[in-house]
């Protein structure tokens, strides 16, 4: 499981995350949502080991990430924002090149990427070079890259973007599947991906959590009973807030909050 | 140990992919090559020692070359995102870096050793002393490294290859330049001595010129070791407060 406490994380004198808390539990696919910019892969970056918070702590599987960086992260899976991958490997080598990272070697190496290729349906460019690919095929060989140690703990980054329809639709299947032995945190800005994958979801922005919830206990928040509004009303800081007079506390409440720290900041 | 040696494997699997590392092995050879025979008046000399037609080259090439092999090693990963990847591994940052640094002495190492068709063309003309000639070659491998190094630390400051290549290399014909005779004996005529030593002192040459002409210095050792030391701290150094 993860959980994260008190998390904040400055660059300079810009606050990308404020003081953030959440959990999320063992069977528990967590949408993290919020425009851009509202600090999702910021806070996914220092969930994964990869920035070190300036304040607050991460734990994985009950391992602090900043007390004991190397065991944490061997809990964890990671798909960053845009794919990347080395563009001179093939599929196969880069993979094998991550099992390695992962501490895989011999029989049980060969067979994670055997295993990964097939998860992410990589058979058809496992021996082609990486910078031949289409992007939905660059976006699954890195999603395959994040499984390959089968991790108790992923954590992905906008995981459909730039997928076509049909790929989206795999990759939401694929995250409801993984779903339910794992622990999944994944972020986006596509509102219907919550229905489609989620069994949690919490909205951020300005690095605070501004909605936190299931699917329809969500909706119920919101004035018009979709997520798109809800979205509105508790993300806008200048447009949004003053019509959704009806929202629960967990909308209504950060509005004057996140003005508050937002002057503070600049 | 086993991540570093992943890293310096996928590394140089890497530079033997891209026409880069065949490119600066054969102007490589093709300039030291040409520069012995030419300026280096090899064959009219009639000496088998190959410390001024050959050796007294390296430096040269190196300045120009050397960053031109190093520029991508933390470059191109941040560029990439693929930074990302190496971070969230579980892996000491070490073992990046010593992996990737280990890779591209590797190219070098490979270029350096096919000149050896002109330690055998001495060796059958002449009587040279092969211990001189291997201590050449060793300090020519240390010079190269150390540029090497300086131009993993210009990486790891920018995402753009071709800023690296640029700094690296007025870092490393600094180096080159700084410590150089004929230079230095113009510089005592402007300035003062405590100004001109501390120049001197960051310059390859005189580390060099102790090992091309066959004497094991420790202090030659020390030199280019701390050197190549500094700058892997100083790249580890950036790395992290990037992040921070």
């Amino acid at each position: 499981m993860i959980e994260v406490t008190n998390l904040t994380k400055q660059f300079g004198h810009k606050t990308a995350v404020d003081d953030l808390s959440f959990t999320v539990s063992k069977g528990e696919v967590l949408g993290f949502l919020g425009p851009n910019g509202a600090g999702k892969s910021t806070t996914m970056r220092v969930v994964t080991g990869f920035l070190p918070p300036t304040s607050g702590d991460v734990s994985v599987c009950g391992i602090s990430m900043v007390r004991h960086p190397k065991k944490a992260k061997r809990k964890i899976g990671y798909l960053p924002e845009s794919a990347p991958l080395y563009n001179d490997m093939s599929v196969h080598g880069f993979l094998g090149f991550c099992a390695d990272m992962r501490g895989l070697s011999g029989a049980a190496k060969s067979a994670a990427v055997e295993r990964v290729i097939e998860t992410c349906f990589l058979q058809s460019v496992a021996r082609q070079a990486i910078d031949t690919l289409s992007k939905g095929y660059r976006h699954r060989t890195c999603l395959a890259q994040s499984l390959i140690h089968d991790p108790e703990v992923l954590v992905l980054d906008e995981p459909t973007d730039g997928l076509d329809p049909n790929q989206k639709h795999e990759v939401r299947n694929l995250i409801q599947r993984l779903g339910r032995e794992k622990v999944i945190l994944f972020s986006t800005h596509i509102l219907e991906e919550v229905d489609a994958a989620c069994t949690r979801a919490v909205i951020v922005d300005q690095g605070r959590i501004v909605a936190d919830g299931t699917p329809a206990e969500l909706k119920a928040q919101s004035s018009d009973g979709t997520l798109q509004e809800l979205f509105r009303e508790v993300t806008t800081a200048e447009t949004g807030g003053n019509g959704g007079g009806s929202g629960p506390d967990p909308g209504k409440e950060p509005e004057p909050s996140g003005d508050g720290p937002d002057d503070g900041q600049d | 140990m086993k991540d570093t040696w992943s890293i310096f494997r996928r590394e140089l699997a890497s530079y033997f992919s891209h026409p880069i590392a065949y490119a600066i092995i054969i102007v490589f050879i093709l300039v030291s090559m040409g520069l012995t025979f030419s300026f280096g008046r090899f064959m009219q000399v009639r000496d088998a020692n190959l410390e001024w037609p050959f050796f007294f080259w390296h430096p040269w090439i190196y300045m120009l070359l050397a960053p031109a092999v190093g520029m991508r090693m933390w470059s191109d990963e941040q560029r990439n995102g693929t930074i990302e990847l190496l971070g969230t591994f579980p892996l000491s940052p070490w073992s990046a870096i010593f992996g990737k640094f280990l890779a591209a002495a590797t190219v070098w190492l490979v270029a350096l050793g096919l000149t050896f068709p002109i330690w055998i063309t001495a060796n059958k003309l002449g009587d040279p002393d092969n211990l001189m000639i291997f201590a050449g070659y060793l300090g020519s491998f240390l010079v190269c490294c150390t540029f090497l190094a300086i131009t993993m630390l210009v990486s790891a400051f920018t995402r753009d290859q071709v800023v690296c290549l640029i700094v690296s290399v007025a870092a490393c014909v600094f180096m080159v330049l700084c410590s150089y005779d004929d230079i230095v004996r113009e510089l005592t005529k402007v300035f003062s001595e405590e100004i001109v030593e501390p120049v001197v002192s960051v310059g390859v040459w005189d580390h060099y010129r102790s090992l091309m002409r066959g004497s094991f210095r420790l202090l030659d050792f020390v030199w280019f070791a701390s050197f190549i030391i500094a700058c892997l701290l100083g790249t580890s150094a950036v790395l992290s407060a990037k992040r921070a």
